[in-house]
């Protein structure tokens, strides 16, 4: 993804499309937004975590994907997202990968 | 100021497998007068005839009807086809259609015409998703739905289905047909082409999304689980199935988000279609999610609850998943973002 494109807003997303404050109020509310956007990048980094990955906010305006030596990607939205991961950790990003679903659980039990 | 910004051109795809009755349907389509706003992209001229209709030869590979439709061939790029094809509405050398159909290959899968359009820069400001039209032959549908994984592509991702020939087949094997698409896509209306009631228009006509299907008797939401077997009965040997999850507390939007881009990202090849209706936390209004393999639409924010089951309800069709493990996957997930200790789900099967 052009981290250009990211910054100009390109095209939303279909998980941009909820109607709770935050997601459509790309001109006002800036608050709302700011929350909106610290809550997806707090439930991303409880999955990313399993990949040794962290996602951080962007000016409000992207996000900067980043493996724990440093290497990064901006992407725009979660439709970047796992693309990204997968070739910042040169391995498949799989929800169905049993080891995965198995920490995903173990998180949750604890 | 304000600015007016036109409406997006709706791109619905004709499919269907080979010989299953594409190329008669779109001759009617293209002598029905309902369809005079309608650009056509077919592979081939010579295949449909259009010579006797033909009206006027607008350049090159692009022909105005006597119905009123333009017509085009496909070529090598249909991203530049269909630009061209806007191009010349924009100047005014083309009428102004207000929709365009596009006849696949049989063995064509429908995903890239879609993700074309989604993905071109160009087009996703003019075009937008369709219905997606498969023709399914009543005489030799059910064998090439036993034989060919590519049929039962073509027919899980229909957004209408229309059954052709049942005038040349007189036995159950109608019903079984009919029996067979319910499970594989139960949410598609069926439609006969050999009805005389038959409303062409409604192949076309706004989606038939989640929104409305919610409400129709259909079961679109797979309150049962779904079964493939084939005609004679026996359990289906390929590997498209469908699983319906039930879960009875709201979703998380951002937690679902996170996990349906995942699994699209790395199996969206093999997620055929998925749809549902969920109870969002925070929110009164269930959305509606609609995804065929990659693309997913965007959310349709319902006006209320079609019944008094406030229950999230999801059905995937799956093409070689094991749908118990995206259930325990979909659990895992929405778990680690729920605050609750507890989870229930019920999923039909």
């Amino acid at each position: 993804m052009c981290s250009l494109c990211g910054v100009l807003g390109g095209d939303e997303h279909w998980t941009d499309a909820a109607a709770r404050p935050g997601v459509f109020t790309r001109n006002h509310a800036s608050f709302d937004r700011r929350r909106e956007r610290v809550e997806r990048v707090r439930a991303a980094n409880e999955m990313l975590s399993g990949f040794g990955l962290v996602l951080s906010d962007w000016q409000g305006a992207s996000f900067v994907l980043s493996t724990r030596t440093g290497r990064s990607e901006i992407i725009e939205d979660l439709g970047h997202l796992w693309p990204a991961a997968e070739r910042l950790v040169g391995r498949p990003c799989d929800p169905l990968d049993v080891a995965f679903i198995a920490r995903m659980e173990a998180r949750h039990v604890d | 100021m304000s600015i007016e910004v036109g409406g997006f051109l709706p791109v619905n795809l004709l499919t269907g497998f080979l010989g299953s009755g594409k190329t008669t349907l779109l001759k009617r389509i293209l002598a029905d007068a309902a369809f005079a706003d309608t650009a056509v992209l077919i592979n081939e001229f010579g295949e449909i005839g259009l010579d006797h209709d033909l009206v006027e030869s607008v350049e090159g590979e692009m022909v105005l009807l006597r119905s009123g439709c333009v017509c085009c061939t496909v070529r090598d790029d249909l991203a530049t086809a269909l630009e061209e094809l806007y191009s010349r509405r924009e100047r005014g050398l083309l009428p102004p259609f207000r929709r365009v159909i596009i006849e696949s290959t049989g063995l064509a899968d429908p995903f890239p015409v879609l993700s074309t359009i989604k993905a071109d820069p160009v087009l996703r400001h003019h075009f937008c998703a369709g219905n997606v039209i498969t023709t399914v032959d009543a005489v030799n549908g059910l064998r090439q739905l036993d034989t060919y994984i590519e049929s039962n592509r073509q027919a899980a991702v229909a957004d209408r289905l229309i059954v052709t020939k049942t005038d040349l087949e007189a036995d159950r094997s109608e019903e079984d047909l009919q029996a067979r698409l319910r499970v594989l896509n139960p949410d598609a209306p069926i439609l006969i082409a050999a009805d005389p009631d038959l409303d062409l228009s409604s192949l076309v006509a706004a989606q038939s999304n989640v929104s409305t299907s919610s409400l129709s008797q259909s079961g679109f939401y797979c309150e049962e689980p779904v079964q493939l077997v084939s005609s004679d009965g026996t359990p289906h040997q390929a590997a498209i199935s469908s699983i319906s999850l039930i879960i009875d507390r709201s979703v998380d939007w951002t937690a679902f988000g996170l996990w349906l881009t995942m699994l699209l990202n790395r199996h969206g090849e093999r997620v055929l279609r998925v749809k549902g209706i969920l109870n969002l936390s925070g929110e009164e209004r269930p959305v509606a999610i609609h995804g065929v393999q990659h693309l997913v639409h965007t959310p349709v924010h319902m006006d209320g609850w079609p019944s008094e089951d406030r229950n999230s309800r999801l059905v995937f069709i799956l093409d070689g998943l094991d749908g118990a493990l995206l259930k325990r996957s979909f659990e895992a997930f929405t778990l680690a973002q729920a605050p609750a200790v507890s989870y229930p789900i019920a999923a039909a099967r």
